[in-house]
């Protein structure tokens, strides 16, 4: 009576219309060992089913948390570029200062006179020594424009 | 949500996350890697996790689609790459091997079956879920279903049939 039933159970079995409590019934049925002769090729099936939910999944989990650390760098990054940029613009500004107070100016028009005529000579001994360089290129100049005429 | 909650949360289904995923892409190490991806995937939509109402469910469909991309993508470049699980095999007993022999044979048998036969018999045969389930992860009407998984089980006893006669003559 008991091979009838599972005959039953799978011929539906194989028509995709069993429940999952009969599909139990089954592979209880197979995996018992008092399995009928002409039933013994059905018992590799359900063994496989059976067995392949046994495998398991061994490794240990591990989780990159990817967002929150490029979250944390992004942050990270813009406070070193303020910090840097911050420190630079103040230095600048530090020395700016310190030049312009470091000129100072002369109370006195005269020694002031005297001290601005002294920077002028200064410059204008410097520019005549460049020009007297300038003069051999004006030969050049000079004795070129006889050749090609 | 912390690392361990997550963990806790994961743990009832990571197997079955693992074992569908070997199911499709067959080698052990790319189950395992592809399980990892998923898991990490989850991880990253942990605050949006509370609007699946089964989180079991949307991993496993995560686990499918990234599959099926992965097969894709292999097939598209023109690297072929053969499977074997190699296994250390010792066993004593004569019947043990023949046992696990039978059984590798509806493996392989099982691994020639199209993709959506082999996802339905994953997780209706060897997972167990039922066919309403099934139907939301897969996103195919139940009836649909039951006619993949009638023929795949036929193909599986067909196929069977054939090796052990060839065995007999």
């Amino acid at each position: 009576m008991e091979l009838n039933r599972i005959e039953k159970l799978l011929e539906n079995y194989f028509q995709g219309e069993t429940n999952l409590a009969e599909e139990q019934e089954l592979k209880n049925y197979f995996a018992s060992g008092n399995v009928a002769p002409n039933l013994k090729q059905y018992q590799s099936m359900f063994g496989y089913f059976s067995e392949a939910k046994n495998e398991k999944f061994t490794k240990e989990i591990v989780i990159h948390n990817k967002k929150k650390n490029t979250l944390w760098l992004s942050i990270a990054a813009s406070f070193t570029i303020l910090l840097g940029v911050g420190v630079f613009s103040y230095l600048n500004m530090e020395t700016k200062n310190k030049t312009t107070g470091e000129l100072g100016t002369y109370d006195d028009p005269e020694v002031a006179f005297r001290e601005t005529q002294k920077a002028l000579n200064l410059v204008s001994e410097n520019v005549n020594v460049g020009i007297k360089s300038v003069e051999y290129v004006n030969e050049y100049q000079e004795s070129k424009n006889l050749i090609f005429k | 949500m912390h690392q361990k909650e997550f963990i806790q949360l994961v743990t009832p289904f990571k197997d079955k996350v693992f074992r569908l995923a070997k199911r499709l892409l067959i080698s052990t190490e790319e189950a395992e890697d592809a399980t990892q991806e998923i898991l990490v995937k989850l991880w990253n939509k942990n605050d949006k996790l509370d609007v699946y109402t089964s989180l079991e469910a949307f991993a496993m469909t995560t686990t499918k689609n990234y599959c099926l991309d992965q097969l894709k993508s292999k097939r598209a470049s023109n690297l072929q790459l053969i499977h074997s699980n190699y296994e250390d095999k010792q066993v004593g007993l004569l019947q043990k091997i023949e046992d696990t022999d039978s059984l590798n044979w509806v493996e392989k048998i099982i691994n020639e079956l199209p993709e959506q036969q082999k996802l339905i018999v994953q997780m209706r045969d060897v997972e167990q879920y039922e066919f309403e389930e099934i139907a939301k992860m897969l996103n195919m009407n139940e009836t649909a279903i039951r006619v993949a998984l009638s023929r795949a089980r036929k193909t599986i006893r067909e196929t069977m049939q054939k090796t052990h006669s060839y065995g007999i003559e």
